[in-house]
């Protein structure tokens, strides 16, 4: 496969304390992907997915066992340098978009870049060169509630990208969408792995899956098959 | 881009806190608030009401209390009033069909006390008697005082026009008499008042003065009281020389009462004693009181020390301000309540946004930061209204009921301070709480 390892989890395991319950949302993760992967992660509800793309996205941190980006152990650092992973390294595309209800598109797009703290003419130009790149560019003053659910995704794709990540995360990207808006999302897609953007998705479709070049299957936080197409 | 190079090498692109960056939170603040107008409307009342009432009180409580210090110092703060007041028993009596009560200060007493004490300086009798004042077919109820030339000076009594009676006036008993502006102008709306007469009972007299108009104030003051034999003061004034008063009046008064007359026999309503040294204002004044109630069965007199009303009037100030304190310090505490109640909900409802942000990027000071400048951006703006409304209802008070406002200078700048410090104490809490959210929690929360 072309390209380093970006990202290594070693034996990773994720244990959430509900009152006197203990529940191992991760018994054990060892996976690692390489620059440019585009990779399905799929299971049933439940099997630690989205607890593993937590983790992948350093929002969460894990019970126990390492987790390497780009080559720097994360196990250890703090909430402020997370953050500042998440905004340099790592683009986020959700199910339900999770955009910013008062913040028009090309603000939305500016979001990652504000907290880089650059400058605000340069992170509005380079906002509306990623909505052009994801066909928006006639619609960048426009509010989310102003636009449909394929439009948004493709807003949140933009912000995705504005901060030249290191790998892509997607959490079920078409799960809301028709299924036109739907295909239209993926070809996006797509094209960004065949521009060598890694990518990371989660989804519970078969045929979103077959897509991808590789498929991990999840079960009761253990990986029971890891598969390329 | 390569993958060996590490995570975080130029990723910290920002300084933690620059001056475009809060510009942009400032601005995006104003965004989030403008949004639900209506509700930060809403929430910023409490500060916008806490602020405007300190200010627009503390000018009204100001006002009054210059005003009642103005009266009494127009009294003369070196003055003992000595006024003479009908003893309340005396009052069934009169009940009769005719009876003379005969009461008050003498030139007896006047006398007595210039023997008596030494620091005394000059002593004013002054007698009033209420009458018609007539010009042609023009009348004007009023309070006539017969007085002395030196009771201008004492009372701070300043013309309009033409000037006060002189001591030669008064020992021929001419029929000279001085007006104040509203009745001058009651009587004589065209022409001017001075050089002209006007007609008391039978008598005419000559109009050499008028007053300005803010001098009457205290005299009415001076009058006010038991002066004229318990019956309410009249809102015009009449000044004669007081021996044309004695002259033409007599020392007895009538009055007609619903069937009944009654009459008074009252040689001085009144009389001021100026001491020449302050300190020894209220120790004469108890020499005074001393001296007329051994000559006398009854208190038939009154004293007033302007001083001690001054003082009081102090302390009355004093109270008025602390418990004004405690309302204003009360209403900007419940406004901040509120703010902090509303940014709680708002935190709330807003937990998506903050879980995007943190997914984005944000650290929990971002969060902070971003919060607590909404809070902050509510309770300025509403003391910012909250100063203008403070400053302008005074104005409209002073221009519509007529009372003297005085706007203290630091009251506005303190009242915006404390409600730019209120927001900032009371969103503290929610923004904290903003931050401390867990970024997977946020984003899970519909």
């Amino acid at each position: 496969m072309p390209g380093d390892v970006i990202i290594r989890l070693e034996n990773v395991t994720k244990t959430y304390t509900m009152g006197a319950v203990e529940v191992h949302a991760l018994r054990g993760v060892t996976l690692s992907f390489t620059q440019g992967e585009y990779v399905s992660i799929m299971g049933p509800s439940g099997c630690g997915k989205s607890t593993l793309l937590n983790l992948l996205g350093c929002l969460d941190r894990p019970s126990a066992g390492r987790y390497e980006l780009g080559g720097s152990e994360l196990s250890l650092l703090d909430d402020d340098m997370l953050s500042e992973i998440r905004c340099g390294r790592l683009g986020f595309i959700f199910q339900s978009y999770n955009l910013i209800p008062q913040l028009n598109v090309i603000e939305n797009i500016g979001v990652p870049l504000y907290y880089q703290g650059r400058p605000e003419r340069e992170s509005l130009e380079m906002a509306a060169e990623f909505a052009e790149r994801v066909g928006l560019s006639e619609r960048l003053h426009h509010r989310p509630y102003e636009l449909s659910g394929g439009q948004q995704q493709r807003v949140a794709i933009a912000r995705a990208l504005v901060n030249d990540p290191l790998v892509i995360l997607a959490d079920e990207p078409t799960g809301n969408l028709d299924s036109a808006s739907g295909t239209e999302i993926l070809s996006i897609l797509d094209d960004l792995n065949k521009q060598g953007k890694t990518l990371i998705m989660v989804t519970h479709d078969e045929h979103i899956a077959d897509r991808s070049m590789r498929v991990v299957r999840l079960r009761d936080g253990e990986v029971v098959s890891d598969v390329w197409n | 881009m390569s993958g060996t190079e590490t995570a975080f090498n130029d990723v910290a692109l920002r300084p933690r806190l620059s001056f475009s960056y809060l510009q942009r939170t400032i601005r995006m603040g104003f965004r989030s608030l403008w949004t639900h107008r209506l509700r930060s409307l809403l929430t910023v009342l409490g500060i916008v009401f806490g602020v405007a009432s300190v200010i627009a009180m503390l000018a009204v409580g100001e006002g009054a209390s210059y005003e009642a210090q103005e009266q009494i110092r127009r009294l003369g703060s070196n003055n003992i009033i000595l006024r003479s007041l009908k003893p309340p028993e005396e009052d069934k009596v009169s009940t009769t069909r005719s009876f003379v009560v005969e009461y008050g200060l003498t030139y007896a007493d006047i006398e007595r006390i210039r023997a008596t004490i030494p620091g005394v300086q000059v002593i004013v009798p002054a007698r009033i008697k209420r009458d018609y004042v007539w010009r042609i077919a023009r009348r004007v109820d009023c309070d006539i005082l017969g007085t002395v030339p030196w009771y201008a000076e004492l009372h701070d009594v300043t013309m309009q026009q033409g000037r006060y009676f002189t001591t030669s006036e008064m020992k021929r008993s001419l029929n000279v008499c001085v007006l104040d502006s509203a009745m001058a102008y009651e009587l004589f709306p065209l022409d001017p008042a001075v050089g002209g007469s006007v007609r008391v009972g039978r008598e005419y007299y000559r109009v050499i003065g008028v007053m300005k108009p803010e001098t009457r104030q205290a005299d009415e003051a001076a009058a006010q009281g038991g002066s004229n034999g318990g019956s309410t003061s009249a809102s015009y004034q009449m000044y004669i020389p007081l021996t044309a008063a004695k002259n033409r009046f007599g020392e007895t008064l009538l009055k007609r009462r619903s069937g009944s007359i009654e009459a008074e026999k009252v040689e001085l309503h009144q009389a001021t004693v100026r001491v020449s040294r302050q300190e020894d204002v209220v120790e004469t004044a108890a020499i005074i009181a001393d001296l007329l109630d051994r000559v006398r069965k009854k208190k038939d007199y009154e004293i007033v020390v302007p001083l001690e009303l001054l003082r009081q009037a102090e302390r009355t100030k004093q109270i008025f301000n602390v418990v004004l304190g405690s309302i204003a310090a009360i209403s900007l505490l419940v406004g901040g309540i509120g703010i902090m109640n509303i940014m709680l909900a708002t935190v709330t409802e807003r937990t998506r946004e903050i879980g995007i942000r943190r997914a984005l990027g944000a650290k929990r000071h971002d969060i902070v930061v971003q919060f607590l400048i909404e809070t902050v951006i509510l309770s300025c703006s509403g003391g910012l209204v909250g100063v203008v409304l403070g400053v302008s209802v005074p104005l409209l008070i002073e221009r519509f009921a007529n009372m003297v406002t005085i706007i203290t200078p630091w009251s506005p700048p303190l009242a915006f301070s404390i409600s730019a410090l209120v927001g900032t104490v009371f969103g503290i809490y929610p923004a904290v709480r903003a931050a401390r959210m867990d970024p997977v929690e946020a984003l899970r929360h519909e």
